[in-house]
């Protein structure tokens, strides 16, 4: 472990010990407690220790090279990674305290509490309507669907660009615009954790600042989780950023976390070496 | 003038047929052209051949009134017309949900396991199989147990021939559905079947009904296997799925070898009647494929 903050917390923790502030945490309750201890695919050790506690009503940023396992950890957060095969979790996964690998949890129900935007925009072939009502229906809603739909679209800031065409094709609207449908999808049901997995890195300049300021918006009401190749916007959205590496040492490539800290700090201090030298641009 | 050894010499790029390759590539053109329409000739002619003979009796009573008797005048061929559709929507309602569903396991679960490569494989030597071993099973199968010809036999013997092809057009129009669309249904917390029923099965669905309009298309033609089963009836279809039926394909069959004048002629019309069903679902499933498809 390079990280020099002590990590305390005993694994004994109940309800409570899960909303405590530890080590680079030092304020808020916890809705997500990831202590990734190693990640195999088979044989393949893709990542190890890497402890990510996730704050309520923060961004956190996941950033590191290619292959430092950034988008694995992500997907470990809402079991994701299930549909791969061979994939093996040591350590736990605490959402709200409840560890989501634990015997008996059903990762349909975990995938249900939070929502997933990723990498390329992929709405359904049905209309806007139904994109965003997808969840509604799913979880069997009860209330007003369209006042959801357009709430949802709203949040997305979408609503202005779409209101008048809700019933054509998602497939219509513009690369950026079906991500803002994406994320509208996922926070329709209002989940308690966003998961964003490089959800700019196919949107052009303009598309992607839309999608930053959005995410400061969502900020307010939702916890978000990103993982971003771009540094610059790791600084404009997150509150902290969880820095992860490569390690090539034992012949394999693994990922690892170096340093979790409040973003702020970590690119205006790096404590460790690799961190500095990433943050420089001397490794991609 | 051009020659080949001077590519690059100002004369080297006027358009010249004395230049070899200028001169080939014309010749290609006009002889592709030339096999083109003769690969077209054999459709246009039969339907020009079914027109003369066969067009002028179309009218309303052909399609209302029954076959008539050795010898007679007048009549139609209303009950070959009807009873081919029972025989279709039989064979439908047996191989619809039989072809999809296969389609749903060999797309979304059976990946490359030895189950889906069998299944698979099946499927494509039956869609080569001769009609007629189709008409002879549901015979041994069915007529022989139930000692009776049955409208019923001829929709499961047309059934054996729609399975494979709604089977394996439906499997490519699912695996079309790109993976992003399942993973973004499956991150919204749906199961597996979810995801199915919900998401890939309508984003497929033009897919799988071009499969079911081309096999319907098939399967509407074939005599084979209704004259094993189905057999004939000169009456209209009473409800009775456990007697004998009539069919256009089995009228054309019947009368067409016919001495009287007029059976024959109505063996014409009905042929008519059969391409122009034929090519519209044909056009269907074009229309259908067309569609555009922007995962």
């Amino acid at each position: 472990m390079n990280m020099e903050i002590p990590m305390s917390a005993p694994d004994a923790a109940n309800a409570p010990a899960a909303t405590r502030a530890r080590g680079a945490v030092d304020k808020g309750p916890l809705v997500m407690d990831c202590r990734v201890k190693r990640i195999h695919y088979g044989q393949f050790l893709a990542v190890r220790d890497a402890e990510i506690p996730i704050v309520t009503n923060e961004i956190t940023a996941f950033i590191g090279p290619s292959g430092c396992g950034k988008s694995t950890v992500l997907r470990c957060l809402n079991r994701m990674n299930d549909f791969v095969p061979g994939f093996r979790l040591e350590g736990s996964v605490r959402f709200r305290g409840q560890d989501i690998y634990a015997h008996g949890v059903d990762p349909v129900a975990v995938r249900r509490s939070i929502g997933m935007v990723f990498q390329q925009p992929n709405p359904f072939a049905t209309s806007i309507y139904n994109n965003v009502a997808f969840g509604l229906k799913l979880n069997r809603f009860k209330g007003d669907h369209a006042e959801r739909v357009e709430q949802a679209l709203r949040g997305a800031a979408l609503w202005d660009e779409v209101k008048d065409k809700l019933h054509t094709s998602g497939l219509a609207l513009s690369g950026g615009q079906q991500q803002r449908l994406c994320i509208a999808r996922a926070i329709a049901v209002e989940p308690d954790l966003l998961l964003m997995d490089e959800p700019c890195s196919a949107l052009d300049p303009i598309a992607t600042r839309k999608v930053e300021e959005l995410m400061l918006e969502l900020k307010e009401r939702y916890t978000i989780a990103i993982v971003t190749h771009n540094l610059q916007q790791a600084q404009r959205v997150a509150d902290r950023t969880a820095f992860l590496f490569v390690d090539t040492t034992a012949g394999g490539r693994t990922g690892y976390l170096i340093e979790y800290r409040p973003t702020s700090e970590l690119f205006g201090d790096p404590r460790e070496e690799q961190t500095k030298a990433y943050i420089r641009g001397e490794f991609s | 003038m051009a020659t080949a050894t001077e590519p690059h010499g100002p004369s080297g790029l006027q358009l010249s047929l004395v230049n070899t390759r200028t001169l080939m590539d014309r010749v290609l053109t006009v002889l592709a052209l030339l096999f083109a329409a003769f690969a077209l000739f054999p459709l246009f002619s039969v339907l020009y051949m079914l027109v003369v003979r066969g067009g002028h009796l179309l009218s309303p009573t052909l399609f209302t009134e029954l076959t008539p008797g050795a010898g007679m005048e007048g009549g139609g061929i209303g009950n070959a017309v009807l009873g081919t559709l029972v025989v279709v929507v039989l064979a439908s309602v047996f191989s619809l949900p039989l072809g999809i569903l296969a389609a749903v396991y060999l797309a979304e679960y059976a990946g490359e396991s030895r189950l889906g490569t069998v299944v698979r494989f099946a499927g494509k030597v039956l869609t080569g199989m001769p009609s007629i071993l189709a008409g002879v099973f549901a015979y041994a199968a069915i007529v022989v147990a139930a000692k009776s010809f049955s409208a019923l036999a001829g929709g499961v013997a047309m059934a054996i021939l729609m399975v494979p092809t709604i089977m394996l057009t439906g499997e490519q129009a699912l695996r079309a559905v790109p993976e992003k669309m399942r993973l973004a249904a499956l991150g919204m917390g749906a199961s597996r079947m979810e995801t199915t029923l919900r998401v890939v099965l309508p984003t497929a669905l033009p897919g799988i009904l071009t499969g079911v309009m081309l096999a319907l298309a098939r399967a509407m033609g074939e005599t084979a296997p209704l004259l094993f089963t189905a057999l004939f009836s000169d009456y209209w279809f009473d409800g009775k799925l456990n007697a004998p039926i009539a069919s256009m394909s089995v009228l054309i069959y019947n009368f067409s070898g016919s001495p009287f004048a007029h059976l024959s002629e109505l063996a014409w019309a009905a042929s008519l009647v059969l391409v122009v069903i034929v090519l519209a679902l044909n056009v269907l499933a074009q229309v259908l494929i067309r569609r555009p498809k922007e995962f």
